[in-house]
């Protein structure tokens, strides 16, 4: 009998299957994956970008149609980082395949490193599309492009912390769809994506900075133009703030097995 | 099945590797385990059990009596209620990645993945088991169970016994010590299920111990080294399979006469004797506890009296008939002891 690798520490065989398998699955639909989101930025460009965008000023002296750029990246990694996530743990959950992961030797934190791993690795993908296909439309600069990235990947890792923990929170599809639905949708559209909140009137901008999606997209944004609704600071405290919350909560879902094991 | 008086002898061959066998520590080791279900329901109560290595361990029961959970606790998927579990000396909880390395897990459903080939699912089962990428393996495993022709083809196309198989490959694809098959041979046909017993049989003699459950007694009977009787989350019996068709076995010996009796003659009345069809035949009926010269004996009172026979006959009952018996007896009389009750062989003609 072959001896095992060394998986006292880590089992990074483990974890490389899991990825691998997932960025199968994402290989799979490939099409789908990526054709959904750029020609859903291709519309907003025509829509807002053109169409409205042409009446609109600049905003902190930025062009709308340039402004929304950050914006539009961040809500398709949001969604994207949800659905990927929350559907990689919840379909083996509805076929019984877990059976296997949950019986071998992986611990917790591997198994959340690969599936989120592999969700966030999707979403930031899907992000640099984005961004890809904006440049065909509008002037993009990147002021501070070390900190998009960390934006970007740090986001896309929450989102699919959060799909992670919805994906094993879920008792059918339709509760996979409700969260990204009804609750991040709406809170990117009023969290500053498509403008900034000093628009708002003063009561509805106490009331936005409630939305912790304004923070996301706000430091997101500054990373792009130097512009931003807080300071980048707040933004990244929030961020990390965010982050730490899905952290903790995948963390009690393994120690309690919640939905996991019976 | 195992209808006629197999030679003593063969009993006593067989019985030594068993023996021998026992002596071996044990590879699983279960204390006082116990699982309660969220929905209170108690689906194993204080179960104590010692897999030795190297050994087939058949888990019989009817369904719904645990097997398939006691199975899930091993392997990590249900988290127990109470009790300790060691795999190889490893606690399953403490020390699970060194407990769960040593096993494979052929689940009692066809849970497999619809979009991915045959050859990726296989790998991926052995990276997760923390190995390192091995094609020889993985292609000897698929060929000995006929996949390697379909290892490019998406699982979803395969037929429900193939599925069954890939299971099997999943679950041999780290080169597991211990190998749990929950059911494996539920919905399969004649030949796969040789094809498979073959395997195990292989599996075996490489050193592999495997545990599996079963509801066709008669494989078990066939294949196991040892037997546990699981009924209502109770562990009822665990014997070597030859020590409890022994001891809670019966046989029946029947004895065609030349001459029909009116009645049994009172010098007879030391045997359980019954007269049937008629008188034409004697009807002897004993458990493998009692002595072996008593059948001789039996012949010779016969010869005494003048009564002749012109064939006789021997049966013995299956591992079957004893099953049945045993979850009956608890099922009936949960509290008396289990071997306190002895069954009777079916009527088998
Ligand atoms: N996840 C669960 N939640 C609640 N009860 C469960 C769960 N899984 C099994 N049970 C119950 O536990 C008992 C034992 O089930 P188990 O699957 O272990 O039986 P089994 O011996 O494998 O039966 P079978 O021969 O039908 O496969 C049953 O009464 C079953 O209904
Ligand atoms: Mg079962």
């Amino acid at each position: 009998m072959s001896t095992a690798a060394d998986i006292r520490r880590f089992n990074r065989y483990g974890v490389l299957a899991i990825y691998r398998f997932e960025l199968a699955r994402f290989r799979r639909t490939l099409w789908q994956s990526l054709a959904t989101p750029v020609l859903t930025t291709s519309l907003y460009f025509v829509v807002f970008g053109a169409a409205i965008g042409s009446r609109m000023g600049a905003v902190d002296g930025v062009t709308y149609g340039s402004f929304i750029v950050p914006g539009l990246i961040m809500l398709s990694v949001f969604t994207e980082s949800l659905n990927n996530a929350s559907f990689g743990i919840y379909l083996p959950r509805f076929t019984g395949t877990i059976y296997e992961v949950l019986s071998a030797p992986v611990s917790a934190f591997e198994m959340v490193l690969a599936y989120v791993g592999a969700a966030a690795t999707k979403s930031v993908i899907v992000g640099f599309v984005i961004l890809a296909t904006a440049n065909f439309f509008v002037p993009v600069h990147i002021l501070h492009p070390l900190w998009m990235i960390a934006f970007l990947v740090l986001v896309a890792s929450t989102f699919s912390l959060f799909g992670f923990i919805l994906g094993i929170w879920a008792k059918g599809f339709e509760q996979l769809q409700f969260i990204p639905m009804l609750v991040i949708a709406p809170l990117t559209f009023l969290g500053g994506a498509f403008y900034s909140i000093d628009m708002l009137p003063p009561g509805w901008r106490t009331v936005s900075l409630f939305n912790p999606i304004v923070y996301l997209v706000s430091g997101f944004r500054w990373s792009f133009y130097a512009t931003s609704d807080v300071g980048v600071g707040i933004s990244l405290a929030m961020t990390l703030a965010f982050f730490a919350t899905c952290l903790a909560l995948v963390w009690w879902i393994f120690r309690t097995g919640y939905r996991l094991k019976s | 099945m195992g209808n006629e008086i197999v030679a003593d002898g063969a009993y006593e061959i067989r019985g030594i590797g068993v023996t021998l066998l026992r002596q071996m520590p044990a590879v699983i080791s279960i204390s006082q385990l116990t699982k309660t279900y969220a929905s209170d329901l108690k689906a194993l109560k204080h179960i104590d059990l010692e897999i030795h290595r190297g050994e087939i361990f058949a888990l019989l029961g009817p369904n719904g009596a645990g097997k398939t959970t006691l199975i899930s606790v091993v392997c990590g998927i249900v988290t127990p209620t109470t009790g300790t579990v060691l795999v190889d000396g490893h606690d399953i909880v403490r020390e699970y990645r060194a407990a769960r390395s040593k096993i494979g897990l052929v689940p009692q459903e066809l849970h497999t993945d619809m979009f991915e080939s045959v050859w990726a699912t296989v790998n991926f089962s052995r990276g997760l088991f923390g190995h390192a990428p091995n094609p020889a393996h993985l292609e000897k495993v698929l060929r000995d169970l006929s996949l390697w022709d379909k290892r490019n083809d998406k699982i979803m196309t395969l037929s429900g016994g193939m599925k069954r198989r890939v299971l099997i490959a999943k679950a041999l694809a780290h080169e597991p010590e211990i190998l749990f098959l929950d059911e494996p041979t539920a919905g399969v046909d004649v030949e796969l299920r040789r094809d498979m017993w073959a395997l195990v049989r292989r599996l075996r003699e490489s050193g592999v111990t495997i545990i599996l459950t079963t509801h066709y007694i008669d494989e078990a009977e066939e294949m196991a080294d040892r037997i546990g009787v699981i009924n209502k989350g109770e562990l009822i019996v665990v014997e070597e399979k030859v020590g409890l068709m022994k001891k809670l076995g019966k046989k029946q010996l029947t004895l065609h006469l030349l001459e029909p009796l009116a009645s049994l003659p009172l010098e007879l009345s030391d045997w359980r004797l019954a007269l049937k069809l008629g008188g034409s035949e004697i009807e002897y009926t004993f458990d493998g506890r009692e002595e072996q010269t008593r059948i001789p004996a039996l012949l010779r009172r016969l010869d005494e009296l003048g009564i002749g026979f012109k064939d006789l006959q021997t049966r013995q009952s299956s591992l079957e008939d004893i099953f049945v018996s045993l979850v009956k007896a608890q099922s009936d009389h949960p509290w008396s002891a289990p071997l306190a009750s002895v069954p009777s062989p079916s009527e088998r003609a």
